[in-house]
């Protein structure tokens, strides 16, 4: 009786508390558009739909324990079924690229799961590597297939069937930014219940200890998989959404250093809580793209934050955020 | 005939810088643990510092056999480089969870590769003059540049000093030791921390020679290191990470395939490769010579 209703108290509290969180993160971003310029809305917009990526890519790092390196397959390959939707079908709904970029992305995530989840740590890292590799330099190389270095062309696309205006800018900031805000509310509350269901529990039980979750009846192969795919299937959705804003899908979203990027976002946020891969991705392209336009040496500075961001901390941005306001709480 | 000697002879060429490439890779791994992606900038290093050093010889007008002597001047750059690494970023995570290194190298990869965009800019840097130097050697009716034999020269002495290295000395039995059993290695007394820079210079060192000794036969280019380091992960992966006889083995199969790659079927020959490290992973989780 007591126990329930600590349930229920503490159930209440969560609620509570993701809302204080929620309504004014959606407030914000529901406003952003009309308050700052086109540039800054641009680059939130990447920042979300990198978000989706990382949200994905966090699947397998955060809940799973599982470092991929080659998530870069599914981004890119996303991206490109986009392309070649448009380049060999004809096609311009966004919902249809939505949902070649799910089934495309489904289908390469089982082949490359298949393969991948029998290795942990070091060599799932380089065998997921290995693999992405492949596809970039299919690339790289069936340039009569896929443009090869020049990459392919996407144009507009239509949103719900509404045909895009003429002013592509204005199209990108509003009826687009809205359109990916959707896809992205869609997919963070897909990830919440998944990572708060059984089936997210017995992921971090994997995790947290393989051979104890294999004597539960955990099987753990096959638990590994459904995450592996989930997490190519949000990946790429991500590059679908990305493949219009950028207008042209090319292989340097296929090498394996933009896998690494992707690690980066989500380490950079904290790959230990459930928004820290959003708070990465987001901070992650304000940081590169003022990076990129303030210097050629943005590599450098990327990797010096990379570096110092391991050595001080470890845990991410959400990391440092809880320590204050633990230290806060205390104070108080 | 003719044609079959110089592709193999080609196909050893590959082999060649790839074993130093990944042989390093292979040895840091065997024996901390650690897949450093920032080798292929260490590679690449070499072979920046190498063509710089020969281009300032030139232009001092130093006769041809200098700069000869100057080739391992990038190898030398990208030991002292490693060790520097070694101690100041590396020592602080060998008790931290392997994701964490893997994310420092990451780091280290970015930085390298943009401070040799900064000290020697974003265009090619050649030797070609030492390339020349040694003319050509004629093979039936074909001619073949006689310093691509050089590359293989090395490349077979690199082989056989290292082998020896490992199991006829002191130092490799320490080495080997430590790679097998690093705490009892340590209770037995041997200073670990210190082998862990030995092994990782060492690595190092023969990165930067296979930059150094392939500089004069292709310029070095930015971006030279990212494409090595993916190469050299098909080697290891072949070979089995740690070990450097799977090294050498997946050189020598990776060498061979491109070689035949190139000639029959390239537009494929890179996807190939990646398949098949990828079978041999199914096959043989651990690589051919690795423990699993």
């Amino acid at each position: 009786m007591s126990m329930g209703a600590v349930t229920a108290s503490s159930k209440v509290s969560t609620t509570v508390r993701v809302g204080a969180w929620i309504v004014p993160a959606a407030a914000l971003l529901l406003a952003a558009p009309f308050v700052i310029d086109p540039f800054q809305t641009l680059t939130l917009t990447y920042g979300l739909i990198a978000a989706i990526g990382a949200l994905g890519f966090n699947l397998l790092l955060g809940y799973t324990g599982l470092l991929s390196f080659g998530h870069s397959a599914f981004f890119g390959g996303g991206a490109y079924t986009v392309a070649f939707l448009v380049k060999y079908l004809k096609i311009a709904s966004m919902e249809l690229f939505l949902a070649g970029s799910v089934l495309a992305s489904a289908l390469l995530s089982v082949l490359f799961g298949y393969v991948c989840v029998r290795y942990t740590r070091i060599f799932f890292g380089i065998l997921t590597l290995a693999l992405s590799q492949v596809l970039w330099s299919l690339a790289f190389k069936f340039f009569w297939v896929t443009g090869g270095t020049d990459g392919l062309r996407v144009p507009t696309p239509t949103l719900l069937g509404a045909a895009p205006t003429d002013d592509k800018m204005d199209f990108l900031v509003h009826r687009y930014y809205f359109y990916v805000l959707a896809v992205f509310a869609v997919c963070v509350l897909l990830m919440w219940v998944i990572v708060h269901s059984p089936f997210g529990k017995a992921l971090q039980a994997i995790r947290d200890n393989e051979t104890r979750a294999e004597f539960i009846g955990i099987r753990i192969r096959r638990y590994r998989l459904i995450a592996f795919v989930i997490s190519g299937i949000f990946t790429g959705v991500a590059g679908a959404l990305w493949a219009p804003l950028n207008g042209l899908a090319s292989p340097d979203i296929l090498v394996w250093t933009f896998s690494g990027e992707i690690v980066f976002m989500t380490v950079l946020g904290g790959f230990r809580t459930f928004v820290g891969p959003i708070v990465g991705a987001v901070a992650f392209t304000y940081l590169k793209t003022y990076a990129v336009g303030f210097t050629v040496y943005w590599q450098l500075l990327l990797g010096t934050v990379l570096v110092a961001l391991v050595l001080v901390l470890p845990t991410g941005i959400m990391g440092a955020v809880e320590q204050l306001a633990s230290k806060w709480k205390r104070a108080s | 005939m003719t044609v079959f000697i110089i592709h193999v002879l080609n196909a050893l060429l590959y082999s060649s810088v790839l074993f130093l490439i990944a042989g390093g890779l292979s040895l840091i791994y065997g024996v901390m643990r650690i897949l450093n992606l920032a080798h292929g900038n260490l590679y690449a290093l070499g072979a920046f510092v190498t063509a710089w050093a020969v281009g300032l010889a030139l232009e001092a007008g130093a006769p041809r056999g200098v700069l000869f002597l100057l080739l391992p001047s990038g190898a030398i750059a990208a030991a002292a480089c490693g060790a520097l690494i070694e101690r100041t970023l590396l020592r602080p995570f060998y008790k931290r969870p392997e994701e964490y290194q893997l994310l420092m190298t990451f780091g280290l990869l970015m930085i390298l590769e943009d401070l040799i965009r900064f000290v020697w800019g974003p265009n090619p840097l050649s030797a070609t003059t030492v390339y020349a130097a040694l003319g050509s050697i004629s093979i039936g009716e074909d001619r073949y540049p006689g310093y691509n034999l050089v590359i293989i020269a090395v490349g077979i002495f690199a082989a056989v000093f290292l082998w020896a290295f490992i199991y006829r000395t002191r130092f490799g039995v320490i080495l080997r030791a430590t790679s097998q059993d690093k705490r009892m290695a340590s209770a037995l007394g041997v200073n670990v921390n210190r082998v862990y820079i030995q092994a990782f210079t060492l690595g190092c060192f023969m990165a930067g020679l296979g930059g150094a000794i392939v500089v004069p036969s292709q310029s070095a280019v930015l971006g030279m290191g990212v494409d090595a380091l993916v190469l050299a992960f098909i080697v290891v992966v072949i070979g089995g990470l740690g070990s450097l006889e799977g090294a050498l083995a997946g050189a020598l199969i990776v060498g061979v395939v491109r070689e035949a790659g190139i000639t029959l079927f390239p537009e494929i020959e890179l996807a190939v490769l990646y398949l098949i490290a990828a079978v041999v992973l199914l096959a043989r989780p651990a690589g051919l010579f690795g423990r699993p």
